[in-house]
């Protein structure tokens, strides 16, 4: 009976391979996500772990809270008192001071080099100190003296510098130029985007303005001495003000960053994995259930032979096990190549990450195969019970069909069913208040799952009156070959709608992000036109890291400008959470307004010692009036006790509306945070934006590369790139899954083709020709294409309307544009998943076709 | 020269199919069809019984509940000692597998099957290893031998149904049912299929029962029911010929 099933499968080896194809490229996400985040894991694990190679403990200033959403608190840098008690620990061998912060590199046309949000790393180091070294110099000598960087050697091929070479360095001030002192590499992992900058101690010291201190000390053990047993000496005789760690443990600080992040990114990698393997999971469905009716007969010899109802539930589960087993085997292979692919997508939209290797974990195997082959599984079992279905009896019975399953009638009601509890479970988790993040988007995931399949259980309803409005202009242009093909597409409802189904949930989930993207748009648009009031503003190269206030000052002392206020960013803790803090400068209240809910204006300009303005949203959550006292710990480890002043409420209750929870003065924030740094300096000139005060901002910029000068305008458009970037992304992933769904096309397009043999061969003896024929079917395609993306459409948008109701600051937008885009698309995919099955049908032989049984 | 009673009850062996008062009724109400309106027969163990009748008379329905492929509105078919209309669905797979060979009209073997593999496919289907020397008897005397690898797309029609036949045979089924195994054949080899049936009689005993419109049957047939509405109306015996049966074909259709 195996051999019986796998003989079939080798008899139908088009339908076998495109069914196939469905879970192959799902699969290939799933192991092409795994084998990228691992091997990302890697690169930074071994990045952290070099970097403490040989040190027994570590020891830095007491970091006050972990981190939190990617975003580091630093720990604030320890005197050199400490590392001569630490020299003095009865057993330390020896101990490294090093310096760690930050500051761009300059290219040779005067350009910091930023790679999106990698970091540009700055360390001081001792080069003689050797054992704690985690870098290996390539060419060149270790730094030595005021004027000498390494630097890294990923940067140094990138960018043309050679040992000798002069580089400009950004730190805390303006350009300096160093002499490239040599070149050194991290053994084994290739950095991402991240530049490295290395000096002596003295040098590293004076350009962060650290002098005197140090970030971190690396300590080794005498021999023999066990780690903890350091930590808990140097823990006695160092003060409280720094911590104390085991290697091990400090890696794990130092990664915890990352590993959170680097889960989240697996996770949402994995998400369009699985989108990916749903869509294939009708494409399965639906080519299985194609294949069946068309071997009704088959299964009903079969049974009057002696097969048991059991025996063809087998063969036909077996048949889609081996395509499952196959399919995702191949996926699993192709998931290491599409690994690449998605480097390389992540690293041109900005996302350069270290990588060590490529990492094949065991987990990728696994899941990959289970994952493939489950899929294949469960998209067999419905079509095969009714397989089991099919009576002795067809056997010989001329055009027996396949038995409506018992339950057929309950679908449409179990449909209706489906998607109004996929409806609630989206309402109850949006709306229900009290629900823990995992719990949400669990039931976000299974509502929505719910709401697809039960439309598209439901939508074979719709085919009809669907296939009449958009098969119309088919009809008017393609005459009868254009009317067959509108009826084509109506004939087989069912069919017609589980091919447009995979389609549909693409589409859906493409229509619902550029819907919110657009919403953030408009909403973060207006946001900020309502609380700018300066002609320019100033901020990173990459939009959103924060940068040294020497830029701000630069600014103020420009000739014709009147104002220049920076917004200080980091973040603070209070109430037991991690929040935005900001800080403000007296003149803010020149080129910045709020909507005020309590306290005056005035609050902005004069915020004293310990006044704090507080969002609107942060008051509500914890009851905090004018007036009240609050605690907010700072990244130095310094808890102020601070006073309403003012409570504001943004425009649509955006939660970032250029200010934090938490606004303080900036003095107050630049004696109690660590390394304080502008998000954005807001200037305004004499005369308004005009050619001539850029021109007078950009000389002085001139010296901060890494500074952007920007209009009103040009700051929303660079801020909201971030959505543009992360939309474009987010569609490209979603592509995979369109691909699926045009194969499911394809694959209902060619099953049905051989299915109307005879037909076709029919309609060419009276004289369709061959160009009429593809015609047809193409027609037909993007008929079925079309279903599929006015109920994704639909659907999409009602998605999107359910999750803007929801949170108050995203307005409703449709991009009517881009919708009418998609649309076009749809068109497209239809033409495209037409060209094999419709030359197929042209070139069928006309006298065999009639004889085709 | 319609002779009726003419064949005496085979003394001493069981019949190996006995069906009695069999009617079926297809559809409901106004236009509800009575196929068989009341068939009673015994089949003989080791005998070829033809079955002849005008179109639409109910030969096939006979045929499809006598093998259990259908039930009856009412009445009782046994098949040795087993009374097959009240058999669940496992039940009735057994019984194939054991009891019951069928040949069709349109052959009905897997394309992507080789001959051979169509052939032993009832067996491979039971968990059984086919008896290799019955096979390549079998083979032999359906003239398949050189054509055992062979794929049913590369063989004629006469071959395809005699590929059917060895299928049906195989299991060495109480019983073998042919629902015209000729009707899809040109007249010579529907002459070979005929004799092959006939030869499978006489060299295994096996019982067969066999839709046929072909007045040649007379000669091979043991015994020969005419149907004619739903009902057995006439019989013929081994000795008739071919004149005979056409003269009741004849007197049938007239009715
Ligand atoms: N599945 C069916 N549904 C309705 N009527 C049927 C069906 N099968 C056969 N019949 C009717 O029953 C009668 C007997 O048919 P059948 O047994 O096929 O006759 P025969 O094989 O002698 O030509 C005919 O009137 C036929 O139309
Ligand atoms: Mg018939």
């Amino acid at each position: 009976m195996l051999a019986v099933a796998l003989k079939g499968l080798a008899g139908r080896k088009l339908r076998s391979v495109l069914t196939a194809f469905a879970i192959v490229l799902g699969v290939a996400m799933v192991s092409g996500t795994f084998v990228l985040t691992d091997t990302i894991q890697r690169g930074f694990d071994t990045i952290f772990t070099q970097s403490l190679k040989n040190a027994d403990a570590v020891v830095t200033g007491h970091q006050a809270f972990g981190s939190s959403g990617g975003q580091p608190v630093l720990s604030p840098s320890v005197p050199a008192s400490v590392l001569a008690k630490v020299r003095a620990a009865p057993d330390v061998e020896q101990a490294a001071p090093s310096i760690s912060d930050e500051a761009q590199l300059i290219d040779h046309d005067g350009k910091a080099i930023v790679n999106g949000g990698a970091p540009n790393i700055a360390t001081g180091i001792d080069p003689s100190l050797t054992r704690f070294n985690p870098l290996t110099l390539v060419a060149g000598h270790w730094p030595h003296g005021a004027d000498e960087v390494v630097i890294d050697t990923g940067t140094a091929r990138k960018h043309h510098f050679q040992v000798g070479d002069t580089i400009g360095v950004a730190a805390r001030g303006p350009i300096q130029k160093f002499r490239v002192a040599g070149l050194a590499k991290f053994s084994g992992v290739s950095f991402g985007g991240a530049t490295l900058a290395i000096f002596d101690i003295p040098t590293a010291q004076k350009l962060f303005h650290k002098e005197g201190r140090y970030d971190r000390i690396d300590v080794a053990a005498k021999p023999l001495t066990p780690a903890d047993k350091l930590v808990r000496e140097l823990r006695s005789v160092l003060p409280p003000t720094v911590d104390v760690r085991t290697t091990s443990e400090q890696v794990k600080v130092d990664s915890s960053d990352t590993n959170t992040f680097l889960n989240i990114f697996r996770y949402i990698l994995l998400v369009f994995g699985g989108v990916a393997l749903f869509v294939g999971s009708f494409v399965i469905a639906n080519t299985l259930s194609i294949t069946i009716a068309q071997r009704t007969r088959e299964f009903a010899t079969l049974r009057t032979i002696g097969a048991s109802r059991r025996q063809v539930l087998g063969a036909v589960i077996v048949e889609a096990l081996v395509v499952g087993t196959l399919a995702s085997l191949i996926g699993l292979f192709a998931g290491f190549g599409l690994a690449r692919l998605l480097d390389s997508l992540l690293v041109s939209f900005g996302i350069d990450l270290p990588k060590a290797g490529l990492v094949y974990a065991t987990r990728t195997f696994v899941v990959a195969l289970v994952v493939g082959i489950g899929v294949a599984l469960l998209a067999s079992l419905r079509p095969a019970f009714r397989a089991t279905r099919v009576p002795p009896i067809a056997a010989v019975r001329e055009g027996a069909e396949l038995p409506p399953g018992r339950f057929a009638w309950l679908k449409p009601y179990l449909s209706l069913a489906a998607a109004a509890l996929g409806i609630a479970l989206l309402a109850f988790a949006l709306f229900k208040s009290g629900l823990g993040t995992a719990r949400v988007l669990t039931l976000l995931g299974v509502g929505v799952l719910l709401l697809f399949a039960g439309v598209a259980g439901f939508s074979s309803r719709l085919v009809r009156p669907l296939a009449r409005v958009l098969g119309w202009p088919a009809e008017r242009l393609g005459g009868a070959p254009g009317r067959l093909a509108r009826s084509n597409a109506e004939r087989n409802p069912v069919r017609t709608a589980s091919t447009a189904a995979a389609l549909m949930i693409g589409v859906a989930l493409v229509v619902f992000l550029a819907v919110l993207a657009a919403g953030m748009r408009t909403t973060f648009r207006s946001a900020v036109n309502d609380v700018f009031h300066a002609d320019y503003a100033i901020t990173a190269q990459n939009n959103f890291s924060p940068i040294y206030p020497s830029v701000g000052r630069a600014a103020t002392h420009v000739p014709g400008v009147t104002v220049a206020s920076s917004i200080r960013g980091d973040l603070g803790r209070a109430f037991g959470s991690t929040l935005q803090v900001s800080a403000v400068e007296p003149n803010v209240g020149r080129v910045m307004t709020q909507r005020w809910e309590a306290g005056s204006p005035a609050a902005l300009s004069h915020l004293d010692g310990n006044g704090a303005i507080v969002s609107h949203s942060f008051a509500d959550k914890h009851h905090l009036k004018l007036g009240s006292h609050f605690k907010l710990l700072t990244t130095s480890g310094r808890e102020l006790d601070l006073v309403v002043r003012a409570i504001f409420r943004p425009l649509h209750d955006t939660p970032a509306t250029l200010l934090g929870s938490v606004t303080i003065s900036t003095s107050t924030f630049d004696r109690t945070f660590v390394q304080p740094k502008n998000l954005y300096t807001l200037v305004d000139t004499r005369g308004g934006a005009s050619d001539a005060n850029a021109r007078r901002l950009e000389q002085v910029l001139k010296a901060f590369p890494n500074a952007k000068l920007q209009t009103k305008k040009q700051f929303v458009d660079n801020q909201l790139s971030g959505i543009n970037t992360l939309l474009g992304l987010l569609l490209v992933l979603l592509a995979l899954s369109i691909v699926v769904s045009i194969v499911g096309i394809v694959n209902t397009l060619v099953l049905t083709v051989y299915e109307r043999t005879r037909e076709l061969g029919m309609l060419r003896a009276v004289g369709m020709t061959r160009r009429q024929v593809r015609r047809m079917i193409r027609y037909e395609s993007v008929v079925t294409a079309l279903i599929g993306a006015t109920l994704g459409i639909v659907l999409g948008l009602g998605l999107a309307a359910l999750v803007t109701s929801r949170i108050s600051f995203l307005t409703y937008a449709v991009p009517t544009a881009q919708i009418v885009g998609f649309v076009v698309a749809a068109i497209l995919v239809g033409i495209l998943a037409a060209i094999l099955p419709a030359r197929r049908a042209s070139r069928l032989n006309v006298l065999e076709a009639l004889q085709y049984e | 020269m319609v002779e009726t009673e003419q064949v005496q009850p085979v003394t001493g062996a069981e019949p190996a199919v006995r069906a009695r008062d069999v009617t079926r009724r297809y559809g409901e109400g106004e236009t509800a069809v009575d196929a068989l309106r009341g068939v009673s027969l015994d089949v003989q163990s080791g005998k070829l019984t033809a079955v002849m009748g005008p179109s639409g008379s109910g030969k096939s329905t006979l045929m499809h509940i006598l093998a259990g492929l259908d039930k009856p509105t009412a009445g009782s078919v046994e098949i040795g000692d087993t009374e097959i209309t009240t058999l669940g669905d496992n039940e009735l797979t057994k019984l194939r597998r054991e009891h019951i060979g069928f040949v069709f009209q349109f052959f009905n073997l897997l394309p992507m099957l080789t001959a051979e593999e169509n052939i032993v496919l009832p067996l491979t289907i039971a968990g059984e290893k086919p008896d290799n020397a019955f096979l390549s008897e079998l083979l032999a005397r359906t003239g398949l031998t050189d054509r055992r690898t062979h794929r049913p797309a590369e063989l004629s029609g006469g071959q395809q149904q005699r590929v059917a036949i060895a299928r049906a045979l195989v299991s060495r089924p109480t019983i073998v049912f042919a629902d015209e195994p000729t009707g899809n054949l040109d007249s010579k080899t529907s002459g070979e299929i005929l004799d092959l049936m006939r030869n499978s009689v006489d060299t295994y005993g096996q019982t067969t029962v066999m839709v046929t419109h072909e007045a040649r049957a007379a000669a091979i047939a043991d015994r020969i029911l005419f149907l004619a509405d739903g009902l057995i109306v006439r019989e013929l015996g081994a000795n008739a010929e071919a004149g005979d049966v056409l003269a009741v074909m004849n007197e049938l259709g007239a009715n």
